[in-house]
């Protein structure tokens, strides 16, 4: 329980660090003590030594997400443009085959700018943190959001960059995200607007996806140019408060990604990749707790850690029903 | 030698390397939060100055409320037959993605038979308390330019209204109640210039007026009564450039600026 708060305490800006012994189980306790023993030191670093000679690279989680964001974007395309009524309106707030959808931080901010509960806001965003709580919460950053697919490009560009040494990365602190969200939901209140969607960059990319093209994607320009020149993902990981909503309502979601600990040899490789990187410490010698454990409320489920790893120490998984199959 | 002992310089304390990153992470994290919300502010100038007023979708609550009502998700723009709905871009401030009617361009003809827009609106920013075109409240019509319209001079109006190149589309009942056609498909031939008075939606929302006693007089005013609810059909169809008659919007009125 302590080291679960621990991770949620991450999602809102706290460092990651070990399991303490108290939150260790003793299985934990043994197998780290057995990867040390010097005969498996040896195995592993031959285990190495072989992914280095054979290679292997999948994209498997990689290109079935971006096929999910193109298709649910472009679905929201398809039913306006050729009256279709799949999809009807943008990613603030639609009709699926006529269900009312709401995205939980425009409804909050609507709520409290407005200052009124209105019923069919109320079913939208209840459908919708129901949905994403299955589904766990921030998989709608890595599967849904059309800024986020943008920023992943613009990410490998970053990295080319970085790599040629011509930029550096800058972090931020985490806790920014949950100031920025704070703040924006008062100002929504004092101010009566909803101050925030004027900066959303979700919103303009999903409204001018439907309804073409504005000035205001010049914002989302700037912010790109920030994530490729100074500091890497810096909207996704140091602001967005719509990440921390949909973190917040899959806190505690059916679908995880999970960690072997018995397979993996902290080699890191996931860490790179990760857009949350924090999440995964536990990857590395003698962080976990357990053998086997979640990877947490801030996980955007984006699967590329599964497709880096090579020994397959990480996976999808759904709680429960794992242990039934 | 002096007995005075001296008092031993102030250890300056020297950053590590990690402290003096930490520090500017942290500094920096301040600046982009401060940045992030500054931003987000910029779009109170455009609202506070009113430098757009928008006529809104049919249903629209008070400007201020509706602003803060609506999600930004353009439903209302999607069922709209004759595409009246547009949405505010960056320029507008909170206006942003907020749905609005350029009458001139593309009035609000009723061709939906009442309030699709409304009925798609997933918050109460457009109200579901009106049910029916007549109970909607848009803005108010205004002769705003008595000496261009052609029926105060008496004139009458051949051709097509707006011209050849006018995209906009308006209900033509006798020809297809369900399908508007382009006013530039239909050729008018009018003794006395009444086309704001001939293509209005509503029963009773507007007439033309005799100017004298004199029956020989053919010159007409038009006068809007008070069934209006400022859908721009006539605004959209009057010959004239710029249009002699205007919608006015509800916040203009309530500031007697109109």
């Amino acid at each position: 329980m302590r080291w679960y708060l621990h991770k949620l305490a991450m999602m809102f800006g706290t460092l990651p660090r070990k399991a303490t012994p108290a939150e260790e189980t003793d299985r934990a306790r043994d197998m780290k003590r057995f990867q040390k023993t010097p005969d498996e030191v040896k195995k592993r670093k031959a285990a190495i030594q072989d992914e280095h000679d054979n290679p292997v690279f999948s994209r498997k989680w990689l290109y079935r997400r971006w096929a999910s964001i193109i298709i649910i974007n472009a679905l929201f395309i398809v039913s306006f443009t050729w009256d279709v009524q799949l999809v009807e309106g943008s990613l603030t707030a639609s009709r699926f085959l006529g269900f009312h959808m709401a995205d939980p931080n425009a409804a909050l901010q609507v709520t409290l700018a407005y200052k009124e509960l209105m019923l069919n806001l109320l079913i939208g965003t209840a459908t919708v943190i129901g949905l994403w709580w299955i589904v766990g919460g921030r998989a709608f950053c890595s599967w849904v959001c059309p800024y986020h697919l943008i920023a992943e490009w613009a990410e490998a560009l970053h990295l080319w960059l970085h790599r040629k040494g011509w930029v550096k990365d800058h972090p931020f602190h985490r806790g920014l995200r949950v100031v920025l969200w704070v703040i924006f939901m008062a100002l929504a209140w004092f101010t009566g607007y909803t101050v925030f969607e004027y900066i959303n960059p979700v919103g303009i990319v999903s409204r001018a996806l439907i309804y073409g093209p504005t000035i205001a994607l010049m914002w989302v320009a700037f912010l790109l140019g920030i994530e490729v020149f100074f500091s890497r993902r810096f909207w996704c990981r140091y602001v967005c408060p719509i990440g921390l909503t949909y973190g917040i309502t899959g806190a505690v979601a059916p679908v995880q990604v999970k960690y072997d600990l018995s397979k993996c040899l902290h080699e890191g490789e996931c860490r790179q990749v990760c857009l949350v990187p924090h999440v995964l410490e536990i990857t590395k010698m003698g962080y976990a707790s357990d053998t086997e454990e979640f990877i947490g409320p801030d996980c955007t489920r984006c699967g590329l850690c599964i497709d880096v790893c090579p020994q397959d120490a990480l996976s999808f998984t759904v709680r429960g029903l794992d242990k039934i199959i | 030698m002096t007995d005075a002992p001296e008092t031993p310089a102030k250890p300056k304390k020297r950053l590590t390397r990690r402290e003096l990153e930490r520090r500017r992470m942290l500094m920096r994290s301040v600046g982009a939060g401060f940045a992030a919300v500054a931003a987000s502010l910029v779009g109170l100038y455009p609202v506070m100055t009113r430098i757009f007023d928008r006529l809104r979708p049919p249903g629209a609550i008070p400007e201020k409320q509706f602003l803060a009502a609506c999600i930004k998700c353009g439903q209302c723009v999607q069922v709209c037959p004759v595409e009246a709905i547009k949405l505010g871009d960056g320029d507008e401030g909170y206006g942003l993605g907020v749905p609005y009617i350029d009458a001139r361009k593309q009035a609000c003809d009723f061709s939906c038979d009442a309030v699709q827009c409304v009925l798609a609106c997933p918050t109460g920013a457009l109200t579901h308390d009106i049910a029916t075109k007549e109970e909607v409240d848009i803005g108010f019509a205004r002769l705003a330019r008595p000496d261009a319209c052609l029926a105060m001079k008496g004139d009458g109006f051949k051709g097509l209204a707006r011209g050849a190149d006018f995209e906009g589309l308006l209900r033509y009942e006798e020809i297809d109640r369900w399908d508007p056609q382009p006013v530039a498909s239909y050729e008018y031939d009018l003794e006395i210039c009444d086309l704001c008075v001939r293509e209005c939606p509503i029963e009773n929302a507007i007439s033309l007026e005799p100017v004298s006693d004199d029956p020989d007089d053919k010159r007409r005013m038009p006068v809007v009564h008070e069934a209006c609810v400022g859908c721009g059909t006539c605004e959209m169809m009057c010959p004239t450039e710029p249009a002699a008659i205007v919608v006015d919007t509800g916040l203009a009125l309530a500031r007697g600026e109109a």
